[in-house]
């Protein structure tokens, strides 16, 4: 009898505990949007910041910054890790380089992004200076491209282990090399998962402050090249808390972030089990 | 019986050889994308410990253990002491944990074990809107309500340890819930339905069966955790108070090195950025160490 209201009292706690991180995210998002949504508008989307951040203002050219440095990170980002989960996966055997390759990428993703943010000031604006120019978009992309990474390496390397044997050995029986059956068998097969890796890649890279921080000047202007310093939403959020403690603009910005990870969130969700069920059905 | 007639053209030997040359390029631009991740480490390291190591071999023993800091651009006008820094990372990142981990833990067991499908279904994408929700975000939400209410109930400024442990408690939730999940959840069934069958109730199951077996998973998750803690700037850097000196109450102010990195990289020059980018090698090293045991513990993993 103790057993059994032991047993009730504590799979209640468990359920407690379920509720209470459900309950936590939505009193979070829940406080930001009620407080953000109601000044986002068309003028609020479309309008540069004033200078000095004054309110009344929009964020304009922080968005244009944000898709610009996310952008710019997937371009670079995309093709290596595809590439390096395609290797992985299908070009090695399990054997120690392959525990090596995934071993760094795990170690890459636990860096602090403060220290990657370390490495693109010195690397990106101090070092190559004469071809980023210094503190700017191309600094801030290319410096999330190192987070994005080993992201999209590893959803990516996980969607094409989940693509059946029979399909590889079907094309390969076929004829068909290695290259071919990778690229008209395993990637369309395996296409869901991956996009789902970049997708929360650039989750990520839409979401990252402190890297920014050091290496993108945080210049309010629209950007006209990717040479030009800028401010993603993520650090204006921060640079109006402290400088110039301007909280409406601050949840403005911070809803429509939240609205883009809301997005991501969903997207990768549903195309996930979309991939799990297409593949469950083969 | 079938009498199978080939038809190899001339042009086909020739053909067969620039695929096969076609092939080995290709897996040479995929081995070169593989090791792009093995070349960011390489780089990262180089390029930080090559301003921060210099810095720390001039500065000796004492930059971890001194505890005064005040930084100049000539190294030997400053006074360089982190230890209220370290000591500062170190208090904020065990009381997250403290906090967020058995949270986190519960609602691992509860995900895997004891929720209905539908229950899972609408908990898993929020496990992963937590985890993609900015920490700039985080540290806004902390600074316009746990800051507040702390100065509200305790006084003081607010900006305290206590409104650092509260917010990366939360912050650590959905890398300790989902890698506990998961290694719960590889227990093999028969453990599971061995015990139930045996009479044991259901807590008893997860208590004494699945827990015991699925420890080293999630140790790993509390490690990973604190190592998601130790390095988080934003959300420490808003709330913090960023005062360097150790912190003699959990309403006092308190400054970490990632928060201190960021805060200070924005005006410091010559020695002074030396000794932020030494402090980037301290932070580091802990986070390699943390990497290390969360990867000792999964390996010591049985596989049945």
């Amino acid at each position: 009898m103790a057993a059994r209201l032991r047993d009730t009292a504590a799979i209640g706690l468990l359920w407690g505990a379920g509720i209470a991180t459900l309950v936590i995210l939505i009193v979070i998002l829940a406080y930001i949007l009620v407080n953000g949504l109601p000044l986002i508008n068309w003028h609020f989307l479309t309008t540069n910041p004033g200078v000095r951040g004054q309110q009344g203002t929009g964020i304009y050219s922080t968005i244009v910054a944000t898709i610009a440095v996310t952008g710019l990170a997937l371009l670079i980002a995309a093709p290596l890790s595809v590439g390096g989960a395609i290797y992985l996966n299908e070009y090695t055997k399990e054997n120690l380089l392959r525990k090596v390759f995934r071993q760094a990428a795990e170690v890459l993703a636990g860096i602090p992004s403060i220290i990657i943010g370390l490495f693109g000031f010195l690397f990106f604006v101090i070092y190559l200076q004469p071809y980023t120019g210094g503190w700017s978009v191309m600094s801030g992309g290319l410096t999330l491209a190192f987070m994005v990474l080993p992201i999209s390496l590893r959803i990516s390397e996980e969607a094409l282990k989940a693509v059946p044997g029979e399909l590889r050995e079907g094309s390969l029986g076929l004829g068909a090399t290695k290259w071919q059956s990778v690229t008209t068998v395993v990637l369309p097969t395996a296409l869901p998962g991956i996009i789902t890796g970049l997708i929360l890649g650039a989750g990520r890279a839409i979401g990252e402050t402190a890297a920014i921080l050091l290496t993108v000047g945080g210049a309010l202007g629209l950007i006209t090249s990717v040479r030009d310093p800028a401010c993603p939403m993520t650090l204006y959020i921060y640079n109006i808390l402290t400088e110039y403690n301007d909280t409406t603009t601050a949840y403005g910005t911070a809803a429509v972030l939240i609205i883009a990870i809301l997005a991501i969130t969903f997207s990768t969700d549903y195309l996930m089990n979309r991939y799990t069920k297409k593949l469950k059905g083969l | 019986m079938v009498v199978i007639t080939s038809n190899i053209e001339v042009g086909s030997l020739r053909r067969t050889r620039r695929r096969v040359l076609g092939e080995r390029f290709i897996q040479w631009i995929l081995l070169l994308c593989a090791i792009s991740s093995v070349f960011a480490i390489f780089l990262i390291i180089v390029f930080v410990f090559s301003q921060g190591v210099p810095f720390l071999a001039e500065a000796g023993l004492s930059f971890l253990t001194g505890s005064v800091w005040l930084p100049t651009d000539s190294f030997a006008a400053g006074t360089w002491g982190i230890l209220p820094i370290i000591v500062g990372s170190l208090i904020v990142t065990l009381g997250a944990v403290a906090i967020g981990a058995p949270l986190g833990i519960a609602c691992g067991v509860f995900l895997a074990e004891i929720a209905p499908p539908s229950v899972r279904r609408a908990l898993i994408p929020s496990v992963s809107a937590l985890a993609g929700v900015p920490s700039v975000v985080y540290g806004f939400f902390a600074l316009l309500v746990i800051v507040p209410w702390i100065r509200g109930h305790f006084g003081g400024f607010g900006t305290s340890v206590l409104a650092c442990w509260i917010i990366l408690s939360i912050m650590i939730l959905p890398t300790i819930i989902s890698i506990s999940t998961d290694s719960v959840r590889a227990v093999p069934r028969e453990f599971k339905e061995g015990s139930l069958a045996m009479g044991a109730t259901r807590w008893q199951t997860i208590r004494s069966v699945l827990i015991p077996a699925a420890s080293s998973g999630i140790i790993a998750s509390v490690i990973l955790g604190m190592g998601r803690a130790i390095g988080e700037t934003m959300a420490v850097l808003l709330v913090a108070g960023n005062t360097i000196a150790i912190p003699n109450s959990i309403f006092a102010p308190v400054s970490t090195l990632t928060a201190t990195i960021a805060l200070e990289m924005n005006y410091a020059t010559g020695a002074h950025q030396q000794a932020l980018f030494a402090m980037g090698v301290v932070l580091f090293v802990f986070i390699l160490i943390l990497t290390g045991l969360a990867n000792l513990v999964s390996r010591r993993r049985v596989t049945y």
